[in-house]
Formats: structure tokens, C-alpha cells, sequence
């Protein structure tokens, strides 16, 4: 596999671009691997290539039903950001966000990211006071927040509306700088490219029927290409992780639902930073190719049918002309959903099992896509050690037992 | 847009209604015999089926009344609704 440089760019440009190998193999597989990753989103293929590289395991594969990238690394609304307000969270989503930092160089694949900060709207006296103790909270974690007024949202976003005659007018708002986004595609196809160029087998159109145990050990899984051995098993399946833990016979505290995303049709550059609101609940940014990318809330009811219902289409918009009434002559390009793991605090669940060997890694809601290398590389840390990072730890499927909940719900700078 | 069938009032347009959650918990009886198991059991696990669910949900713009719905969490098709005082089928509403 060929390293990516600007040289390469020149070469294969001359060639009209049709010499381009393989980003990876498409191998068959094996009846036995050391260890399986099930579900090759962004999260699972961060989770073989830590596996691979940081802990020497070579002989593993990722089994995906679809293809790579298929669920909700590529449905998501592609923003990053670390400034969660409870501090096991917060060093979680930092973790990530240091990885995010050097992502494209580590990966020799560029995933696009790019840091134009991150804006959460403040619209209540209580909003603001919330922020006021998020942004401290963040900076005594070591993470960047500054609190910003509406002189200074305007001057940044001439767009957006400040005048005190909204229905929810801006009173301020928090500000990560660090934050921004990044191509979700990319993040997928970089680390699929960079775990197989250490051997991994990423197995597409593989899909997991069942979970093989002998007593109270995984021995590996049924699939729909057949059986594979495995002694470690790391379950990643967003939006079907309780499905997968009923094959194992294990409940899950989490609820499936829709989340919808939308993109408008390509604009001029209006919007070169990240914003979001919690209370009108929406957000947007704007992509290279002009789109805007535009988010909000669940759909309420239960639903594993990747599409959501018209009642929150409306909300969304009505959300995004409330903050931005400039745009209500845009029409939306596109819209679909993505199903996400609805933990009670909001919260992702990463450890281990009352099953040897098998390990989840689940219930990232809405907000997964910001911690996928961090995700990845404490997963990987927990299923080769069979013990979970410090950084995981607080994460465990037992808190739900002890009552050691992280409540992030409404805490995390947007509702969940 | 679901067309919700509420037991009193006729079927309606989702936008209408609260979605409850799933239908049948039953709160413990006797709350201090309950282990901490026990307790994560009755507040925070769900059956959380891919395929048919039993369901709350309330009548919120219309009657403001409770009732059951059982619905596919797959084509989101509603099979039937149901007076909660007659229970959802196996267990006591």
C-alpha cells in the first residue's frame, strides 16, 4: 500500500488518475482471528487500528454488515468538539479531541479536519449562567472555552440574528475555538486504509447473527458469511448495540432512535464556523462544497428505520430561521436519518461484560461522531488489556447498577 | 407522520401526541425490598425491540389521555391501540 504525498498526486494526475491501488483489500475470512471488531463505523475501524498499532495485534479483523461507513459515521453532521461539562466526560471527549488534532498526519489520509470553533447559543438568563459554569468547568479540565457576547456573535456571524426582538434573543454564547469538523467519510476511509495497511481484514457484507460462548466465555460469532473464532469479541454497532446484546443474552440501558440530519442546496460561503443552540435546538455549519449541514433534536418515539418523521423536520427549520432568518428562502438538498443508542445520562457505555471476552462499546446518543479516534483508542486499550483505560473506567455498564450516572443530558452544551 | 389512533378520539396526526415510552413497567410494590439491580432494572433498562413495541403514548393536544400503541420500530407500522385499563397483551398495565 503506497504512502499518499503530493508526489503521488503528481504522478497519478499524469496517469489521468487511473492507477490509483485499492485504499484497502477486500479479504475473506479467516475461521480465526485473536480478536473481532463488530461494525466497521468510525468508531470500530479506530478501535482495529489503536488494536493494531498502539497494542501489536495483527491478526484481527472488522466485520461490517454493510459498507464502511454506511450507518452513522456518514450520517452524521460532522461536528467536534470537547467541551462537555462533567469531568469524566470532558477528558473523554479531549482524549479525542488531541487525537483529532493529528488525525490527518497519523492516518496519511486527509480527513478535512478543520478547527473553526464551535459556538453554543445562550438565549435565558439561565442559559447563560449554565455556560458561565460549563466554560469554567472546562477550563479547570484544561480544555479551551472563552464565554462571548452578542457583539462579539455578531461580528463573527454577521448572519446570524442578535436583535433583541427574537422570540429566544441571543444573550451570548460559548466559544471553542478548538472545535470545528471534519469529513466524515474521510475519518472512515482513513482509518480503514490505515488499520489494513497493518494487517487488519476488513470484512464488508459480513453480518453478525449471533455470539458463540462456551459457559461464560466468547469463543466468536455466527455470520452471514459463516462462522468465525475469535476469543475477544468488541461489540461497536451504533444504533444496534441492544439488538447485539440480546444475542449474548445481555440487556442494554439504552433506547434506539432517529436522529435526522439535512443539507441544503450548495451557497455561497456564509457561515465559515460552527453554531448550535440548545434551547430553539439546532445546529448548522457550512461545508466546503456550500451546503449547509444542519441537525437538532431525536425523534421522540422508538425507531430502528434510519428515517424520521415530518413533525421534526419542521422543528429543525423552524429552530434554524429563528437564529437565522436570512435563510428561509434555502431549500434543503437532502435529508435522511441515522439510529442512535439513547443512554439515560447521555453518556456512552465502554467496557467490559459480565461475559468474558466480550466487550461493548455503546450508546453514544447523539453525539459520537467527535469521539471517534478517542473512542477507538480506549476501546482498544480495554479489549487488549481486558481492562478499560482511566479514561473509560467511569464508563462502565455497572454505573446504571451503582448509580455513578455522568448526567450529560442538557449539561453537554446542547439538549440530547 | 405516524397516524396515531387514540382509543377515544379517533385517529389523529402524530404532532398531536407525547410519546411515553415502552408500556407494562410495572413500579415495584414494595420498593424497599429491591436490590440496586433491581432498581437499574425498573429505571434505566428497556426492552428496546427492533421489530414490534408495545408503547405509551398520550393524547397530549386532544383528550390528554393515556393509552397503549403497538407499532414496528422497523416500518413504524401501527398494528393496533389499546385502553390501558385493559392491559397490554401478557401483563398488567
Amino acid at each position: 500500500m503506497k504512502k499518499y504525498s503530493a508526489f503521488s498526486l503528481v504522478r497519478n494526475a499524469l496517469s489521468h488518475n487511473t492507477k490509483w491501488p485499492q485504499a484497502w483489500r477486500k479479504p475473506k475470512p479467516r475461521r480465526r482471528y485473536d480478536a473481532l471488531v463488530v461494525g466497521g463505523g468510525g468508531h470500530g475501524l479506530a478501535t482495529a487500528y489503536y488494536l493494531a498499532k498502539e497494542h501489536g495485534m495483527r491478526n484481527i479483523a472488522v466485520l461490517e454488515k454493510g459498507w464502511i461507513g454506511g450507518g452513522n459515521t456518514g450520517r452524521n453532521t460532522t461536528i467536534v468538539r470537547s467541551n462537555y461539562l462533567w469531568t469524566e466526560a470532558a477528558l473523554l471527549y479531549e482524549k479525542s479531541m488531541q487525537l483529532w488534532e493529528g488525525l490527518s498526519q497519523e492516518l496519511n489520509y486527509n480527513v478535512m479536519f478543520s478547527q473553526r470553533g464551535v459556538y453554543n447559543l445562550g438565549h435565558t438568563l439561565q442559559d447563560m449562567r449554565d455556560i458561565e459554569r460549563r466554560v469554567g468547568a472546562n477550563r479547570l479540565n484544561g480544555i479551551d472555552a472563552e464565554v462571548v457576547g452578542p457583539e462579539e456573535i455578531k461580528k463573527a456571524i454577521p448572519l446570524i440574528n442578535t436583535s433583541d426582538d427574537a422570540r429566544y434573543p441571543i444573550l451570548g454564547a460559548s466559544l471553542q475555538r478548538r472545535g470545528g469538523v471534519a469529513r466524515h467519510d474521510a475519518v472512515a476511509w482513513g482509518f480503514a486504509r490505515a488499520a489494513d495497511r497493518l494487517g487488519v481484514d476488513i470484512i464488508e457484507q459480513c453480518e453478525v447473527t449471533g455470539i458463540r460462548r462456551e459457559g461464560n466465555k466468547v469463543t466468536g460469532v455466527e455470520t452471514s458469511r459463516g462462522t468465525i473464532e475469535a476469543p475477544r469479541v468488541g461489540v461497536v454497532v451504533a444504533g444496534n448495540a441492544g439488538v447485539l446484546a440480546g444475542m449474548a443474552g445481555l440487556r442494554l440501558p439504552v433506547e434506539s432512535h432517529p436522529l435526522q440530519a439535512f443539507v441544503s442546496e450548495p451557497l455561497k460561503p456564509v457561515l465559515d464556523t460552527v453554531v448550535m443552540s440548545g434551547a430553539v435546538h439546532g445546529y448548522i455549519s457550512q461545508s466546503d462544497k456550500g451546503e449547509l449541514v444542519i441537525g437538532a433534536g431525536i425523534d421522540a418515539y422508538l425507531g430502528y428505520g434510519q428515517r424520521g418523521s415530518f413533525p421534526t423536520i419542521e422543528h429543525t427549520m423552524e429552530a434554524i430561521l429563528e437564529l437565522f432568518p436570512a435563510l428561509s428562502r434555502v431549500r434543503m438538498l437532502r435529508l435522511w436519518g441515522g439510529i442512535v443508542d439513547v443512554c439515560p445520562d447521555a453518556c456512552p457505555i465502554i467496557g467490559k461484560t459480565d461475559i468474558d471476552g466480550l466487550y461493548f462499546n455503546c450508546g453514544w446518543g447523539t453525539g459520537g461522531f467527535k469521539a471517534t479516534p478517542g473512542s477507538g483508542w480506549v476501546f482498544a486499550h480495554t479489549i487488549a488489556r481486558d481492562a478499560p483505560h482511566e479514561l473509560n473506567a467511569p464508563f462502565s455498564l455497572e454505573r446504571f447498577v451503582t448509580g455513578a450516572l455522568i448526567d450529560e443530558h442538557g449539561a453537554a452544551a446542547v439538549a440530547h | 407522520m405516524l397516524l396515531i389512533d387514540c382509543p377515544w378520539c379517533g385517529a389523529r396526526a402524530e404532532s398531536e401526541f407525547s410519546y411515553g415510552g415502552e408500556a407494562g413497567i410495572v413500579r415495584p410494590a414494595d420498593p424497599d425490598a429491591l436490590s440496586d439491580a433491581e432498581w437499574a432494572d425498573y429505571l434505566f433498562f428497556r426492552k428496546n425491540p427492533r421489530g414490534v413495541h408495545e408503547e405509551l403514548w398520550n393524547h397530549a393536544q386532544g383528550c390528554r389521555r393515556w393509552f397503549g400503541v403497538e407499532r414496528d420500530t422497523v416500518t413504524y407500522r401501527i398494528a393496533r391501540s389499546f385502553v390501558l385499563a385493559d392491559g397490554p397483551a401478557g401483563e398488567g398495565g
